[in-house]
């Protein structure tokens, strides 16, 4: 009988031998641009090329910059993840209209502040695009104020007129503003270009959850949390919208599937997320309703993200069998 | 099993109770058959080996028998060197409560005590024999005489529970299931500890694996046998099979012998890792072992099949643990099939009987590819423990590289106890034992379905593995 020789190089390491071959980090950043496709179109139909100039700045700088920073820590390039390509994407749908360089500075900021500088993909404790959007916010108040969406004489009708927000911001006290739901829900309002069509981000933000790219705790508490705090504020009187105009407009949406769901900045554990997302539901209203901003979904967020570290230790589940006994 | 499954959609447990709600897979889906939460299902592979039936491998030239193959204390060889010894005699007694004595698998010659390398790394004395001219068990019969025959399933009441037990251990019989803790201890009798339930393992919830499986198409009788005699010995009201649903042809050869006894069957969703004995308890009857605690502090003790069919043969028969069914399967094998083996074979018989390797034969593994030990050396021989080889071709194994964690959470959604395994892997790189403890490290029972789910491609279960250690 022939003797069996071991195979050259024999491979020898510690079990299991066998891995799901399907799931990878690529895998999951494809999925968060298939679910973000619905959007896209949207922003296309709605706003023309005004969105696709926008986006496409941003996703270019943010892979260029992320190959750069590779290149100086001498590190291979990863831009093969698509991680800078997602941040880059969500950064361009969640900027207003603005001057080519705001958007540049940016992309710049959400990959070197919000990313690189905390060691690279996974490791940054931030989402990296609303690093980048606070940074222009807080640095060009004036230009990307409620009026940097209105610009006038813009050829696309839409974008003459004053966002469903900043509409509210505006109101005077008392007053119930009742506007046409449909158009929120389709899109048809100004806003940046990702956040507008509520039908499209549900759509997008469902095939999320379902393929687990995005964790389903955090939108639905966060959606049942902001609709309570909207509720809550819109009897005190202190908002003109009810809570579902709440949720419709501004990036509520946008935010509780696509930008609180990045899991590097979210909680792993599920009760965490249940918290987490709560949590960025109560403080967008908080901050809609008592601050200048109209809009508090990229504040909530940022505030939340820091919140992280100590959710996750607060949930940690109770394994099964429970605690292991004193010794 | 006439309660289950229960038109209602709730999972019932074989005693009628509703299991928790954590034992169905979500809220979402309905399933009759019951499970564990979480867990994974890998491809499972088995039809690469399930068709064939048990053969007999040709008696080896030479076995080599380790002295200790089991959890507990190492045994003293009791031959000398050049000593003759026939099939089944003791050549190792075990010399503390918590061991089992080794039998000559083969007759033949002792030859000069030797150190062998066990798949899990340890060193540890091992008694060649050099086969002789005539050999008692060999040949195709040699299947037939150990579990063929009539097993008289209706008249095992006359067997005393001491007598099961002596049997168990002079038989040096040991779990086979993997573990290889040994019988007679599992099968003692503790007051302040009653056992309701004997639960026969049935899962094989390994990928590849099916030697269990074969063993219950082909010889369910010895099976179901001893089953019942374990649940006299424990004073156990209930006897129960668990196997899982993607083994249809046991299923039906089980439930028709367990017909004959007073012996319940349950049919369980597959899922790894089922055949774990806590999740085969919250599957099979909804209890929950406490961490660091064992199945009998839920008034439980687990047994593997073939375990079972080994206790029946050394109660009824008085045949000793000498012989025991092993896979040899995977990508990088030739014909893979199922092998009746003596103890001690060297690995490399095996595999030189099912044709040799394949080209792309990259690894080779004792036991499935979710826990089994990856070989350096084909010399190593077949202990009581073995339940398969597997060897994995280039196509099969896991990608090497590794890419960032991204927090996921995949390896928390998946961890059938529960844990945050990313966590527990960082504590163990931070070499920070406060933090593994606070994570609830000892609870992890290393199965490995985070490292296998994780889409980075983390060394998890390896890494905790390292921190179990570091956190005691």
């Amino acid at each position: 009988m022939p003797q069996t020789q071991l195979p050259n190089p024999i491979q020898v390491a510690p079990s299991p031998h066998v891995a799901e071959t399907h799931s990878t980090t690529r895998r999951m950043m494809i999925d968060v641009m298939i679910g973000l496709a619905p959007v896209l179109v949207m922003a296309v139909l709605v706003f023309h090329w005004y969105a696709v100039v926008q986006m496409g700045l941003c996703v270019l700088v943010c892979m260029v910059t992320e190959t750069v920073c590779a290149w100086i820590r001498g590190r291979p390039t990863p831009v093969g993840d698509y991680s800078a390509a997602v941040t880059g994407v969500i950064l361009g749908l969640s900027l207003p209209w603005s001057p080519w360089y705001v958007g540049t500075l940016a992309s710049v900021v959400a990959i070197v502040l919000g990313k690189v500088v905390f060691g690279g993909l996974g490791y940054n404790i931030f989402n990296p695009a609303m690093v980048g959007r606070a940074f222009v916010m807080l640095s060009f108040a004036k230009e990307l104020g409620a009026s940097a969406y209105v610009l006038m004489g813009a050829r696309l009708e839409i974008l003459t007129q004053q966002t469903p927000l900043t509409v509210a911001k505006e109101a005077a006290a008392g007053v119930t503003i009742h506007e046409n739901l449909w158009p929120l829900f389709i899109g048809q309002v100004n806003g940046s270009p990702g956040e507008t069509s509520a039908m499209a981000l549900l759509l997008g933000g469902l095939y999320l959850c379902l393929r687990r790219s995005a964790a389903w705790q955090i939108p639905v508490s966060m959606m049942a949390a902001g609709f309570v705090a909207a509720e809550l504020a819109y009897w005190a009187g202190l908002t003109p919208y009810t809570a579902t105009y709440h949720l419709l407009t501004g990036s509520f949406l946008f935010g509780a599937f696509f930008i609180a769901t990045d899991p590097v900045t979210s909680p792993v554990t599920p009760k965490g997320h249940w918290w987490f997302g709560a949590g960025i539901g109560v403080l967008t209203i908080v901050i809609r309703v008592f601050s200048g901003y109209p809009e508090g979904v990229m504040f909530a967020v940022l505030l939340m993200n820091a919140t992280v570290p100590l959710l996750n230790r607060w949930t940690i589940p109770r394994p099964i069998g429970g605690p292991a006994p004193a010794t | 099993m006439e309660r289950l499954p229960s038109p209602w959609g709730g999972a019932r447990g074989p005693d009628g109770r509703r299991l928790p709600s954590s034992n169905l897979r979500s809220p979402l889906i309905k399933t009759s058959k019951p499970t564990f939460a979480r867990g994974v299902h890998p491809s499972e592979h088995k039809e690469l080996a399930a068709e064939t039936p048990i053969e007999v491998l040709p008696i080896p030239p030479r076995v080599t028998i380790p002295l200790l193959q089991h959890l507990g204390a190492i045994c003293l060889a009791k031959v000398k060197p050049r000593e003759e010894v026939e099939l089944g005699e003791m050549i190792a007694e075990a010399t503390a409560p918590v061991s089992a004595p080794i039998h000559a698998s083969i007759s033949g010659k002792c030859e000069r005590m030797t150190n062998v390398t066990l798949p899990n790394g340890r060193h540890v004395p091992a008694v060649p024999i050099a086969a002789a001219e005539h050999q008692p068990l060999a040949g195709p019969g040699a299947l037939e005489e150990i579990f063929g025959g009539h097993w008289p399933l209706g008249e095992l009441t006359s067997y005393e529970p001491d007598a099961i037990r002596a049997a168990a251990r002079d038989a040096g019989l040991v779990g086979l299931g993997g573990a290889a803790f040994p019988t007679h201890i599992k099968l003692a009798r503790n007051e302040k500890k009653p056992i309701d339930t004997l639960l026969l393992n049935g899962c094989e919830c390994e990928p590849y694996l099916t030697a269990d499986d074969r063993l219950m198409r082909e010889y369910p009788a010895p099976i179901v046998a001893g089953a019942v005699l374990a649940g006299q010995a424990v004073g156990a009201r209930r006897v129960l099979i668990a196997v899982e649903d993607n083994k249809p042809a046991a299923l039906r050869t089980m439930r028709e012998a367990a017909a004959e006894a007073d012996v319940d069957l349950v049919e369980l969703k597959t899922k790894y890792p089922q055949g774990g004995e806590k999740q085969l308890i919250g599957a099979a009857v909804g209890r929950e072992v406490p961490t660091g605690g064992l199945p009998l502090d839920v008034g439980v003790v687990v047994m593997n099949v073939s375990t079972a069919a080994a206790l029946a043969r050394a109660v009824l028969r008085g045949g000793p643990l000498t012989h025991r069914v092993v896979s040899v399967t995977g990508g990088g094998i030739r014909r893979p099939g199922n092998l009746l083996v003596p103890i001690g074979t060297p690995y490399q018989t095996l595999i030189d009987h099912c044709g040799g390797l394949r080209d792309e034969a990259v690894r080779v593994v004792a036991g499935g590819p979710m826990m089994g030990f990856s070989l350096g050396s084909l010399e190593v021989p077949v202990t009581k423990g073995t339940s398969g080889v597997t060897v994995l071709s280039r196509h099969e194994l896991r990608p090497a590289e590794v890419t960032p964690c991204v927090r996921c959470g995949r390896c928390v959604e998946v961890c059938p106890m529960r844990l945050v395994p990313t966590k527990l892997a960082l504590a163990t790189r931070a070499d920070n034992p406060e933090l593994a403890r606070r994570y609830h490290i000892a609870a992890c029972i290393e199965c490995g379905c985070c490292a296998y789910i994780c889409p980075a491609r983390l060394p998890l279960v390896q890494l905790i593995r390292v921190g179990k250690v570091m956190a005691k």
